[in-house]
């Protein structure tokens, strides 16, 4: 096959290597409009979707968002979806609260303390966290974490500290590798200077190396929080869908997404409770938008 | 550089059938397999029937499916999941032959929506019923059914008022929007209830039978062929949640699994509904897998909840 096509070059109207560049540019301006027709489809269905609440079911925006009752099949339907919101928030800066500290650990004993063997078997296992299943998560807590709170503390062992904790694990892999590869690209002569000063290792870390990288770690701990705000499975197990503020860490309460996975199914394409369903997708679009605008700044202070 | 082609032609045709694979779904009933021989001597059934919705008539759609098909090598049958609310909307829209539902599209497609019900033909197949379950620990074993409203609507908030220990309740309700749920408020507590604070709403009927069992003071209720030793049935007024006394009317809390289709069926998708009516799946399948044979039931409920004998 080869053959024919290494003789046919020689009579081609082109240069080979010219073509070859605009195969590749061909071929990447392809994948590029294919990607960004997808993001823009996705934006443009969940927010005209999210939006004919208000225009269509004439629901009030300010209602939706402050409103403290969520009784879309009620008469009359009430969508007040700051529980969601709040509960959204609580757990994924929790979440992120846990696991932050522990994957900065994890990154500077894999990199400063024992590079050895942290990057060679440290790594991994907690790499592997991230391709464990969501459903898995969700049922490992509300078989192990939910009755241990249960026991522990008054309340029913559900709510924002359980679903914090099954989150704060899911999310350490993202923290810890971008955490990890920010402290592996810090330039070795900083920390040889600081050594040569007479520094210890503690105290090279803790006055070196942390403050030089925090604006990476920091982002690590950003996408670590979107990640876990759009979570859905996992949390809806061990939170408990009431839509209402809780009023201790276990108690049951809801979060965005675990309110629509509840009803996305069961409702009609179209009606009001769908459609409000959408809104809070669009909510939580537009914080999935803002969490990858503070990660941007962040890394622009990172490369100053 | 035949290779660097290759690629190129197969990106495009991934974004053209990605651009078609929308469109697919809605001819779904294509003549397939007509080079098949016909053994059975009746004219042979071909097609594709999607049936989409009720996760809780999933299990039985899907099993009897396969042996459909196993005798009827023309037709294809998928079934899905989804939710009924996904089904009526699927099968309202022309997207899938079967809607597959808890409950009556009527009491689904409401106000606006109405219209949408109209085309659609029910197809009762089976019957779900449906048990309050409470923790072991409760020290109840009947509740009346103004004692049960009270609980569900949170008059009543310890187990000690309804004659249990002192305890207190935790509901482990449904979503509102859950047909399940609205089986229950209907046929049970007869009237509407909204999501307590502090109660608990799970959709799916493993994660309740978990929690009731697990919770202390826990409430709840599951259908028939989800009951077992980790959780305690209770009485509805006395009676006893069972196949019998939901056969002969005297325990109200059951429902009609419906599968719906868009006027009148094509030729295979009747034949597949007609089957699943046969003895040989209501008293096989239908029984093995915890619902009640809707053949057998010497009552039988309209739309409006108007229950005749």
């Amino acid at each position: 096959m080869e053959q024919p096509a290494v003789k046919g070059q020689k009579v081609a109207f082109v240069k080979p290597h010219v073509r070859e560049e605009w195969i590749g540019r061909i071929y990447t301006t392809l994948c590029i409009l294919f990607l960004i027709v997808t993001i823009v489809a996705i934006v443009y269905f969940v927010a005209s979707k999210g939006l004919s609440t208000f225009f269509k079911n004439g629901v009030n925006i300010g209602d939706l968002l402050t409103g403290l009752k969520w009784n879309p099949e009620g008469e009359p339907p009430l969508f007040g979806a700051l529980p969601f919101i709040f509960g959204s928030f609580s757990t994924s800066l929790l979440a992120a609260l846990i696991a932050a500290p522990l994957g900065c650990c994890a990154a500077i004993f894999m990199t400063q303390i024992m590079p050895g063997v942290g990057r060679k078997y440290l790594q991994p296992v907690i790499e592997l966290l991230a391709g464990i299943p969501s459903v898995v998560y969700g049922f490992v807590g509300l078989s192990v974490i939910v009755p241990m709170l249960r026991a522990i503390f008054p309340g029913q062992g559900i709510g924002i500290m359980a679903g914090s904790l099954v989150l704060a694990v899911m999310i350490l892999p993202t923290i810890t590798t971008i955490a990890t590869d920010a402290l592996a690209a810090l330039p070795s002569g900083l920390k040889e200077g600081s050594f040569a000063l007479g520094a210890t290792r503690w105290q090279t870390i803790y006055r070196i190396v942390i403050p030089t990288t925090l604006p990476a770690l920091l982002t690590g701990v950003v996408l670590g929080m979107s990640r876990a705000f759009g979570e859905a499975l996992a949390v809806q197990m061990v939170i408990g869908n009431a839509p209402h503020i809780p009023r201790s860490l276990f108690e049951s309460t809801s979060t965005l997404t675990s309110a629509i996975t509840l009803s996305m199914g069961n409702t009609i394409t179209g009606s009001a409770h769908n459609n409000a369903l959408w809104s809070l997708a669009l909510i939580l679009l537009t914080m999935t938008f803002i969490f990858v605008f503070i990660v941007r700044v962040l890394e622009r202070r990172n490369h100053r | 550089m035949k290779k660097m082609l290759l690629l190129v032609v197969a990106v495009m045709l991934t974004i053209g059938l990605a651009a078609c694979g929308s469109s697919n779904n809605a001819n779904n009933s294509t003549n397939q397999g007509a080079g098949e021989t016909n053994n059975g001597g009746a004219e042979e059934l071909s097609g594709s029937i999607l049936a989409v919705g009720s996760t809780a008539l999933q299990p039985l759609v899907d099993q009897v499916s396969k042996k459909f098909m196993e005798t009827n090598p023309g037709v294809t049958i998928q079934v899905q999941g989804g939710g009924s609310g996904t089904g009526l909307t699927q099968v309202a829209g022309g997207q899938a032959q079967i809607g597959n539902s808890d409950i009556f599209a009527e009491e689904k497609f409401k106000d606006a929506d109405a219209a949408l019900a109209e085309g659609l033909v029910d197809h009762q197949v089976a019957v779900v019923a449906m048990s309050t379950v409470v923790n072991k620990d409760v020290g109840i074993d009947s509740l009346t059914k103004q004692q049960l409203v009270d609980i569900f609507t949170g008059k009543v908030t310890n187990w000690k008022d309804v004659g249990g220990v002192d305890e207190k309740i935790t509901i482990i309700n449904r979503p509102s929007s859950s047909g399940t749920r609205k089986t229950f408020e209907t046929y049970a507590l007869g009237t509407k209830t909204e999501d307590l604070q502090g109660s608990i709403q799970e959709d799916s009927s493993g994660t309740v039978k978990k929690l009731v069992g697990e919770t202390p003071g826990a409430i709840g209720y599951l259908a028939l062929s989800y009951l077992d030793d980790s959780v305690k049935t209770v009485k509805y007024d006395g009676v006893e949640a069972s196949e019998a006394t939901v056969i002969d009317g005297s325990y109200p809390v059951w429902a009609y699994e419906h599968m719906y289709t868009k006027g009148e069926p094509d030729a295979a998708t009747a034949a597949f509904l007609a089957y699943m009516l046969t003895d040989e799946v209501q008293n096989a399948d239908v029984t093995e897998l915890g619902y009640i044979p809707v053949n057998k039931m010497q009552v039988k409920r309209d739309v409006d909840g108007n229950v005749t004998k």
